[in-house]
């Protein structure tokens, strides 16, 4: 740490080209903190402890095939099961049929099984009592300007109403927040739930049919045992089931969607690589020019590992600078993203763990990156360079 | 005053690279060819011109000196281009695949509002009425090539067995219209399906994803399947399932509705015909759309993403790249200078000074565009990803293939020379601008 100094002057000694490749290195671990992001909140999505204790149960056939209501009873006798609710998709668009609203037409009791999403009392009684009431996520009625009280319409791309019409009229009766000191739950909170009963009356194809179950486990260690239990109850039938816990269920339709990892993973190397060879250069020019410098430095006594030391530190200098100017641009973006269209557009945040891998890469690029000119000027014979030979 | 001319003349130099840059991305592959072809015909007539092409000769002369820090211009540009290429093959593949699913003579009838076919209802009369309307073509029984099919998204197993895992897949039930109205589709394995049998055929993308081949038995609910064929398209439908209609429907507790009715049209110009008499009748209340039109809309959403995140990514790598270039430029510039100075001082003006060096910061871009093109077009061009299709809607797997077509390599090309132009015209003016007597003195 002594000769910080010493760095901080060979690092200012070109400004123009420390400035240029701290804005190449900033880039790339920008685009580091983006895609780290995308890929963890894949990873993570579902895996709260609420979701570990929630099963879904679905038609095996397809999750688009409905399930009798019937079966609502038998799964809540189950042992293990705490309760349950079901809910239908309603395939909601505000509007715009291109202005897709998440809308799901839920069973009693069903908001009480999401616990880090919270409506208060008043709401859910008005709720309770209102045929055509609809509980927004907090988001969503950012998104659209929506208030408690205010009468709106909207489109189902499935489901007319009994005459016909695919506009269904609704009250907004509550807003749905994320529970104190939790996160919330992302899909709810850009999500509307109306009545089951009204939804299920007022169209002429459901007929008391259920999309699927959301059922709560007491133990979340007996999912697996409960859900094989839930799967029996229709086994052979011409409705048999699926049930899932809600993180598997989340963790398969990502697949589905795309492989993140690979392709996350794919872009990184090729952004890595090419900055390594940017910054590989800077460093070998810096070096190169600085012989001279270097070799009086060893005249004066410095040791050969001190001028190894000094000429890693410089390039690990450049790298964390730059990398942690990157991240922290991240972290301002996704958060100004976030508070500038109000919530209905999120990147997502620069994590603990992106922060400690992302240092890590510094650190690692910046050692690997000073490796060759820092042993060239280890090796550096003393009158050799002196005489510019 | 002083600083004040040095403002101004920063503030010009970034118009003329905000101009540059605008006029470059309008630029058309043979607008760029003639204005190549026109500075070639200035740097060999006119006298300014032959002293810029002498300047630049001298300049590319003592490249291989500079081979370490050129290289690095050449792969930094080389990894955006093939970054941006790539992802853009993706969204160019997922489009393709789909838009060429459907063709302006064959149209597709839905319940009106209908977002995909899976989640349209006809009634057996609606269908009824959709076979009598005029404008489709009929065979030489004069029946109408009128398919109504019936779509669900089935869920298979993946991952063998042992696995749990399970994905979507569109299973299409379908009667013997459906092959006049597709004429394209043909099996490459087994035999059709018969009507009334649990039997299905797989498409041959379907088939590499699910692992399905001819006399394997797939397990549906709690049905067991067998599959007795693979059949080809050669576009979207390639990822579907398709079987007996009626024994899909009898599966799905579907009745006698379907989801969707697929005609073939006599000519593509009776479509205006056959959807205003469809239209005319209230109580029908359905959607038509030429099948091109259906297809295309479904792949709007997923196109524009993949664009999206593309460009985004792209841009991002090439401000790196970018200011990688003006540093290895400004290197250059700096270790010629004496060079540079000596020109000067013999006579040479700025501007063939400047015109050289941008000349080869381009050459440098344009050799790792070409790299940068060439390496995503043998790595990624043909290779086959699958994404669900449809939006939320569609909930099938789609196979397709990713393309990088001409189109796409001018574009990566176009950026290339983009980051050549900005990272070479700081460094050219600097050389122009080097006081000749500093420089000559400089060791």
């Amino acid at each position: 740490m002594k000769y910080f100094h010493l760095i901080w002057a060979a690092l200012m000694r070109h400004k123009t080209r420390t400035a240029l490749t701290l804005v190449s290195i900033m880039a790339a671990f920008l685009l580091f903190g983006l895609l780290n992001g995308v890929r963890v909140s894949f990873n993570d999505a579902g895996k709260s402890v609420a979701g570990a204790k929630r099963l879904q149960t679905s038609s095996r056939l397809s999750i688009m095939q409905t399930l009798p209501q019937a079966l609502d009873q038998k799964i809540a006798r189950v042992p293990g099961v705490a309760r349950v609710a079901w809910a239908n998709w309603f395939g909601g668009a505000y509007r715009d049929a291109h202005n897709q609203v998440f809308t799901f037409a839920v069973g009693p009791g069903y908001l009480d099984l999401y616990p880090e999403e919270k409506a208060d009392s008043k709401a859910l009684a008005t709720f309770a009592k209102t045929r055509m009431g609809l509980l927004v996520g907090e988001k969503l009625a950012v998104k659209y300007h929506w208030k408690v009280g205010q009468k709106i319409h909207l489109m189902s791309t499935i489901y007319p109403r009994n005459n016909g019409n695919k506009n269904w009229p609704f009250v907004i009766v509550g807003i749905m927040h994320p529970a104190k000191g939790k996160t919330g739950s992302g899909m709810l909170e850009m999500s509307a739930l109306m009545h089951w009963k009204y939804f299920d009356e007022s169209n002429p194809y459901n007929n008391g049919e259920v999309g699927w179950y959301v059922s709560e486990v007491a133990n979340p260690h007996d999912a697996m045992r409960v859900a094989k239990a839930i799967d029996a109850l229709s086994a052979n039938s011409d409705h048999e089931t699926r049930t899932q816990t809600e993180q598997a269920v989340v963790a398969e339709k990502i697949k589905q969607v795309a492989d993140i990892g690979l392709i996350v993973g794919a872009i990184m190397g090729a952004v890595f690589f090419t900055l390594l060879l940017l910054t590989g250069n800077t460093m070998a020019q810096a070096v190169r020019e600085r012989t001279g410098e270097l070799a009086v430095l060893k005249v004066l006594g410095f040791s050969n590992r001190g001028v190894l030391g000094i000429v890693l530190g410089e390039s690990v200098l450049l790298v964390v600078v730059g990398g942690v100017i990157g991240l922290g641009l991240v972290a301002l973006i996704s958060s100004a993203a976030g508070a500038a269209s109000g919530g209905s557009f999120n990147l997502p945040p620069v994590t603990a763990g992106s922060w400690g891998l992302g240092l890590a890469l510094m650190l690692a690029i910046g050692l690997v990156v000073g490796a060759l000119p820092a042993i060239r000027a280890m090796r550096l014979n003393m009158v050799d360079a002196l005489a510019g030979r | 005053m002083h600083t004040l001319k040095k403002m101004l003349a920063t503030l010009g130099e970034l118009l003329v690279v905000a101009i540059g840059v605008a006029a470059w991305v309008l630029l058309s592959w043979w607008q760029a060819l003639v204005l190549a072809a026109l500075v070639v015909v200035w740097m060999a007539l006119a006298r300014g011109g032959r002293r810029t092409a002498s300047v630049t000769r001298v300049g590319l002369s003592t490249l291989p000196q500079r081979l370490g820090s050129s290289s690095v211009v050449v792969i930094g540009i080389a990894g955006v281009v093939a970054v941006l290429v790539a992802l853009l093959s993706m969204a160019n593949g997922y489009q393709h695949t789909l838009q060429s699913t459907g063709s302006n003579d064959t149209a597709i009838v839905m319940r009106g509002g209908s977002a995909s076919e899976t989640m349209s209802v006809l009634s057996r009369a609606a269908i009824l009425t959709v076979e009598e309307a005029p404008g489709i073509a009929r065979d030489a029984q004069g029946k109408p090539l009128a398919s109504p099919e019936l779509v669900v998204a089935a869920r298979l197993p993946v991952g063998g067995a042992g696995s749990d895992a399970m994905a979507g897949a569109s299973l299409r039930g379908i009667g013997p219209e459906a092959w006049k109205v597709r004429p394209n589709v043909h099996m490459v394995a087994g035999r059709h399906f018969k009507t009334g049998m649990r039997e299905l055929i797989a498409g041959v993308g379907a088939a590499r994803k699910f692992g399905l081949h001819v006399g394997q038995s797939v397990k549906l609910g709690s049905q067991t399947w067998q599959v007795v064929g693979i059949f080809k398209a050669g576009n979207a439908l390639d990822s579907e399932l398709w079987a007996d209609a009626a024994t899909v429907a009898s599966t799905y507790r579907r009745a006698s509705t379907r989801n969707a009715v697929i005609v073939r049209l006599t000519r593509p110009e009776a479509f205006a015909r056959f959807k205003a008499m469809l239209a005319s009748q209230p109580s029908l209340a359905v959607s038509v759309q030429t099948t091109r039109a259906y297809y295309s809309q479904q792949a709007k959403g997923v196109t524009k993403m993949l664009r999206v995140v593309g460009i985004t990514v792209g841009s991002i790598m090439a401000i790196g790249a970018l200011f990688g270039a003006l540093n290895c430029m400004f290197a250059t510039v700096a270790s010629r200078a004496r060079e540079i100075a000596t020109l000067r001082a013999i006579g040479f003006r700025g501007v063939p000074v400047v015109v050289a060096v941008m000349l080869e910061t381009l050459l440098l871009a344009l050799l790792g565009g070409v790299l940068g093109g060439l390496i995503a077009w043998l790595v990624f061009n043909g290779y086959t990803a699958s994404t669900i299709a449809g939006g939320a809607s569609g909930l099938g797997q789609l196979s397709f293939q990713l393309r990088v077509s001409g189109e796409l390599f001018w574009n990566g090309l176009k950026w290339a020379l983009a980051i050549g132009f900005v990272g070479g015209l700081f460094p050219a003016v600097r050389a122009a601008r080097l006081p000749v007597t500093t420089a000559l003195r400089q060791s």
